[in-house]
């Protein structure tokens, strides 16, 4: 068993948003480049060019329609590790190598302690970690630990890799324990939502919803003009007059 | 509690950072390639880079697995087993460019037209198209023929510009987006990008696509269109925006053809043509004189409507009044389109009352003055913020070129052309429309050894632009000729079906550059292979030798006789140039470069490289000194900064001059190439705030393009609502003029060369049994993978390694299958075995799939039990590359009569379902793996960068 801190300093996190994501993949395939060189290096590939190729991704999209008929919805959801404010993931670990930081709520493994008896990966209902079979060790998201404090990198690009990558915008990393910061703000003007509230994990990570309808305009607009009744050429009749107004060049 | 392990958190990500230039698709994004012990660590967006300002897509974040692909080449090679058994021996670079002389030398002293030069996506054409002009023969281009030649040609010949490259939305000011057949590609990052800042401003995105994936499903509003009816919605909205007089007369008046008087002679020769004055300028009617008065003079009141007496007797109408009666009509009423487009008429009355609202009630008005060409001054810039996006899916139609002219017209009644929020040119566009660039290659210009007069690809005015010698075309594509003749890309898609029948002539050398024509990059595979392989009565290839140059071992490599092994992008030179296909944003012009990041660990050339030191040994006049030295013996980066197309204006229009401080034109500065690098390999030039909007009639901005050499004079660009040359060629059709169609094409020609745009059905439809084939099958490309270079990407591929074909929910319940069984698809030309999956967000009469998602068993290093190969599955297959027979036996190319643009999403199909079948048909013979290693069955990459302290 491994203990949470009582409180974290942070709660730094992700902030995705369902209205603009496109499924691109972006942020899964930058999540993996940098990782695959960084603190979880390496993301090992099995089979990579073969029947069954599979890897350790830290990040994944899944594209899917919501509903059935004129009112189903096509979307885009990335998922990786929700930094969850009492994460089971943790507290299961039997060597501690699974850990919440105190500092600022990044959950994160060791890989030096972790012996790969993926009791973590049972525990996470999100489905956020995984076994790198050829490492022999758990992995997960970092919120690339290594790079938002990285000093050897400029400041603004001190995000992780995901965000830092988005084409879209739809992925913004902040402190969520923070009411003032950029991401609370949204997440409480958006109505972002946690997955699987109910389970009671408390996620840091939110998502934001997409927005519901499309933005249509003032339906009196669709009134239209008295209309010339048949017969033909009367539309263009009054067309050609209204159009013969002095025009200059 | 444990106490927490010390960890690094200032690693540095490595030792070096190198910007270059993005290719793992067309967008040319710039990254930053950051690299540790000579490796590649990390690939991230360039903040600077005008293309995707810091951000990156899901293919360039995985560069890393495109780089050590183990696909790669390695090595010259020359075959020796059979064409598409993979034998090859490997040979050194002077064997293979010794070898490439001989037989390249040969046809040009001979008969150079006998070479057909194609090169696929490439990047470079203004020096490919430089080498095959120096060669001297006619048959050139890349691949435009069957990507977006519609696109490019329907907007030239309308308004100077085109979508994509010519031309993007105004992302930070439009309100109102409509979007019409775009997936991914065309452009990946900038349309990513917009569509967040349009989401994040409450604008709002239409999009008009029969499938909802990607941007289709953040759309707003999504329009489930029938495949090749864009032209009927299209034609609808602007029926009632004639109906309801929401149009921009003052715009028209200005910018446009509208008040051109048109010669209504019906059966004579100027029948449709331009009234014109005695200085050859069209002319309108001034209602404030009350007679006649060029078009181009700035002191008159045109009249828009009024038929009108000419001076000689005959009678003229003016363009306006031609095309409201045009799309007034009652075929183009709501009611009348909305079976064959599958869209509701009430929302098209809605969607064209809304773009109405946007345009004319919701104006923008920047406090930006503004001098117009005639030297009038305005004090503000007023915008009409609506914009639109079109490609693949208008694209791909035979009716596309008249569907994408019917787009920008909508745009042009809106008044939505390059004003604030509206559609953006970006430099060096707007051209003339159409540009003024006439075609080269008329077969009395092709002499032994001596270059053509200039390029190949240009914009015909009429018959007598054709490459035609009496009835024999000039190219081996039929390009300009009476099958294509506005065919401004070339046909890609029929050099090898035409070469193979030696029709209209015999080729020897075809020399193919990044284009996997025997497989994805081909209409009708197994008969491509087939003509790649045919063989002559005395056993010799009817083709006789083909050399190609790719990166990969792709499925082309096995066909060719002579492997000239490239680059990849991170190893090679290159220049993304302002005289080709430029990266400029709509205030910036700019153009950037590749460089080497990464040394290659093969024995292997840029193609370009190669091109060039090829032009030396055939004594090209570009490509050689008087002494018959080298020009360029520093290879391409020479050839980038001291080749001059016109004095002073070379491939890279940054820091020219000698000392570096030109801008556009400029003598040759060796300092260009570091001030590049030192720029983050891009180079960019802002345009002024009163040169950003109306560029096709800003003074400021037309003189300045002018002194850039975009423009040879700073008149305006007219939008050519009506186009003149297609009524051209339609007066041919009809008799006149010495330069006649034949009798088989006549009609062809009459009907489909309509000056004002319409709608049309798509050519094979109307030429098979409806009922028979009553599906529409369309391709996407996914936003992870561009073309095939995917399918080699060890981490892409593991997010899509087989493709199904998607159907909707109700189709899927009317055959029986559930996901994951296994269907056959048909079409005229073929079948293929597929798994379906179903879905709600298609439209319920077409299916779809991803696009080059199958591969063929032995090619990109994958093992033959790959996904790709045993349940990937292409449509390929069931596209033919001609239109079945008509009338008098011929078989045209399946493209657009006018511009020749493939038409692979005029497709039709039967679905059945098939029983017990485990995978893909038809399963083609392994190709062999052209003695590359055996692929990895593990990666680790990045364990080398792991350090202690972790």
């Amino acid at each position: 068993m491994t203990s949470l801190p009582e409180n974290t300093g942070k709660k730094l996190g992700l902030v995705i948003d369902l209205d603009i994501c496109v499924g691109c993949h972006a942020c899964a395939t930058s999540c993996k480049e940098w990782n695959t060189g960084g603190y979880s290096a390496p993301l090992s590939d099995h089979d990579p060019y073969g029947a069954d190729p599979s890897g350790a991704w830290l990040n994944r999209i899944h594209s899917y329609e919501v509903g059935e008929g004129p009112g189903s919805k096509t979307v885009h959801f990335p998922r990786s590790c929700l930094h969850c404010e009492e994460p089971d993931c943790v507290t299961v670990c039997p060597t501690g190598a699974s850990y919440k930081r105190a500092e600022d709520g990044i959950v994160l493994v060791n890989p030096d302690t972790c012996i790969g008896c993926k009791l973590c990966s049972w525990a996470c209902p999100y489905g956020a970690r995984e076994y790198d079979f050829d490492d022999g060790v758990m992995k997960k998201c970092t919120l690339c630990v290594d790079r938002i404090y990285n000093e050897t990198i400029p400041e603004e690009d001190r995000v992780p890799a995901c965000v830092r990558a988005c084409p879209t915008g739809a992925r913004a990393f902040g402190d969520l324990g923070d009411p003032s910061s950029a991401v609370s703000q949204s997440v409480a003007a958006r109505g972002g939502f946690n997955l699987l509230e109910e389970f009671g994990y408390k996620p840091v990570n939110k998502y934001l919803p997409p927005r519901t309808g499309a933005s249509d305009l003032d339906p009196a607009i669709v009134t239209q003009p008295e209309r010339i009744p048949k017969p033909d050429g009367s539309a263009v009749e009054r067309l050609f007059a209204w159009a013969d107004q002095a025009l200059s060049r | 509690m444990s106490k927490q392990p010390a960890i690094d958190l200032n690693d540095p990500v490595g030792d070096r950072v190198a910007k270059t230039t993005c290719y793992m698709c067309a967008c040319r994004c710039g990254i930053n390639v950051h690299l540790r012990d000579g490796k590649v660590r990390y690939i991230e967006g360039n903040r600077d880079h005008p293309v995707n300002q810091g951000v990156l897509c899901g293919k360039g974040s995985a560069g890393i697995m495109q780089h050590y692909s183990p696909a790669r080449l390695r090595v010259p090679m020359k075959r020796v087993g059979p064409r598409g058994s993979g034998e090859f021996e490997e040979i050194s670079w002077e064997e293979a460019l010794t070898t490439a002389t001989d037989w390249l030398g040969e046809v040009r002293t001979n008969d150079p037209k006998r070479l057909a030069f194609f090169t696929g996506r490439d990047q470079s054409q203004s020096l490919t198209g430089l080498w095959a002009m120096q060669y001297g023969t006619p048959n050139f281009s890349a691949h435009g023929g069957f990507c977006s030649v519609n696109m490019a040609a329907g907007g030239l010949y309308t308004f100077g510009g085109a979508f994509w490259e010519f031309g993007d939305p105004d992302w930070e000011l439009t309100k109102y987006f409509l979007l019409f057949g775009v997936a991914e590609d065309h452009a990946s990052n900038p349309i990513k990008i917009g569509i967040g800042h349009l989401k994040g401003r409450g604008a709002k995105i239409v999009s008009v696509n029969p499938v909802r994936t990607g941007y289709n499903a953040v759309a707003d509003e999504w329009v489930g269109i029938r495949p090749g009816t864009d032209g009927l919605f299209v034609g609808a909205l602007i029926h009632e925006l004639f109906q309801n007089q929401k149009i921009d007369l003052d715009y028209l008046v200005r910018y446009t053809n509208a008040p051109w008087l048109v010669i209504q002679h019906p059966g004579a020769a100027d029948d449709g043509l331009f009234a014109r004055g005695e200085d050859r300028d069209p002319i309108v009617f001034d209602k404030a004189t009350g007679d006649f008065a060029s078009a181009m003079s700035v002191e008159t009141t045109p009249a828009l409507t009024g038929a009108r007496t000419l001076a000689d007797g005959r009678t003229a109408r003016p363009v306006f009044e031609l095309m409201a009666e045009r799309f007034l009509s009652d075929e183009y009423a709501p009611e009348a389109v909305a079976s064959q487009t599958g869209v509701d008429a009430e929302q098209i009355r809605r969607i064209a009352a809304e773009l109405a609202e946007v345009a004319f009630e919701q104006e923008i008005v920047l406090d930006q003055p503004w001098t117009d060409w005639a030297g009038r001054r305005h004090d503000k810039m007023i915008g009409r913020p609506v914009s639109m996006h079109a490609m693949r899916g208008v694209s791909a139609h035979s009716n596309g070129f008249q569907t994408c002219r019917m787009i920008h017209i909508l745009q042009i009644l809106l008044g939505s052309i390059d004003c604030p929020g509206g559609f953006r040119y970006k430099p060096p566009y707007p051209k003339q429309a159409p540009p003024w660039l006439l075609p080269q290659g008329a077969l009395e210009d092709i002499r032994p050894r001596e270059p053509l007069g200039g390029p190949h690809l240009g914009f015909p005015l009429g018959p007598q632009h054709l490459l035609l010698d009496g009835d024999k075309p000039s190219r081996i594509d039929k390009g300009f000729t009476w099958d294509a003749p506005m065919s401004a890309h070339g046909l890609m898609h029929m050099v090898i079906n035409n070469a193979a029948k030696k029709d209209p002539y015999e080729i020897e050398v075809l020399f193919m550059y990044m284009a996997n024509m025997a497989w994805n990059s081909s209409m009708n595979v197994p008969g491509t292979i087939d003509n790649l392989t045919a063989k002559d009565d005395d056993g010799q290839y009817v083709i006789p030798k083909i050399i190609y140059s790719d990166a990969y071992y792709s499925e082309m490599v096995p066909y060719a006789d002579l492997i000239l092994p490239d680059t990849t992008y991170l190893e090679r030179w290159d220049c993304i140039s302002l005289l080709d296909r430029p990266i400029s944003t709509a205030e910036l012009a700019a153009d950037s470069i590749r460089h080497p990041v990464v040394k290659p660990d093969r024995d292997v050339r840029g193609f370009q490289e190669v091109l060039i030191d090829l032009g030396a040994r055939l004594a090209m006049p570009a490509f050689t000194n008087e002494d018959g030295s080298p020009r360029y013996p520093g290879g391409y980066p020479d050839y980038m900064v001291n080749h001059e197309r016109k004095p002073g204006i070379g491939p890279l229009a940054g820091w020219r001059g000698a000392d570096g401080s030109k801008t556009g034109q400029g003598a040759p500065n060796p300092k260009q190439l570091e001030r590049y690098l030192e720029n983050g390999a891009f180079f960019a030039h802002e345009l002024k705030p009163e040169q950003a909007y109306f560029k096709h009639a800003n003074r400021d901005y037309l003189n300045w393009a002018v002194e850039m050499g975009f423009r040879v004079e700073p008149r305006p660009t007219i939008f050519q609502l009506y186009c003149e040359p297609v009524q051209a060629f339609r007066l041919a059709a009809e008799g006149h003029g010495t330069r006649q169609p034949p009798e088989s094409h006549r009609e062809r020609i009459r009907k489909h060369f309509d000056p004002l745009p319409f709608w049309y059905a798509p050519l094979e439809e109307t030429m098979l049994d409806e009922g028979a084939y009553p599906l529409h099958a369309i391709t996407q490309r996914p936003m992870h993978m561009y073309h095939s270079w995917g399918s080699q990407n060890a981490w892409l591929r593991q997010i899509t390694a087989a493709n199904r074909l998607y159907i909707h929910r109700s189709l899927g319940a009317k055959i029986g299958v559930v996901d994951d069984d296994w269907v056959w698809l048909q079409s005229h030309q073929g079948q293929v075995k597929c798994q379906v999956r179903l879905m709600d967000g298609v439209n319920p009469d077409t299916v779809w799939t991803w696009n080059a998602i199958g591969k063929r068993r032995g090619a990109w290093g994958l093992s033959d039990d790959s996904p790709e190969a045993n349940q990937g599955f292409l449509l390929n297959h069931l596209i033919s590359e001609l239109l079945p027979e008509g009338g008098g036996g011929y078989r045209y190319s399946n493209s657009d009569p006018i511009t020749g643009q493939a038409a692979w999403f005029d497709l039709r199909v039967a679905i059945k379902k098939a029983d017990g079948a485990h995978e893909t048909e038809p399963l083609f013979e392994p190709t062999g793996t052209g003695g590359l290693a055996p692929s990895p069955d593990k990666i680790a990459y990045g364990a080398e960068f792991k350090r202690s302290g972790r």
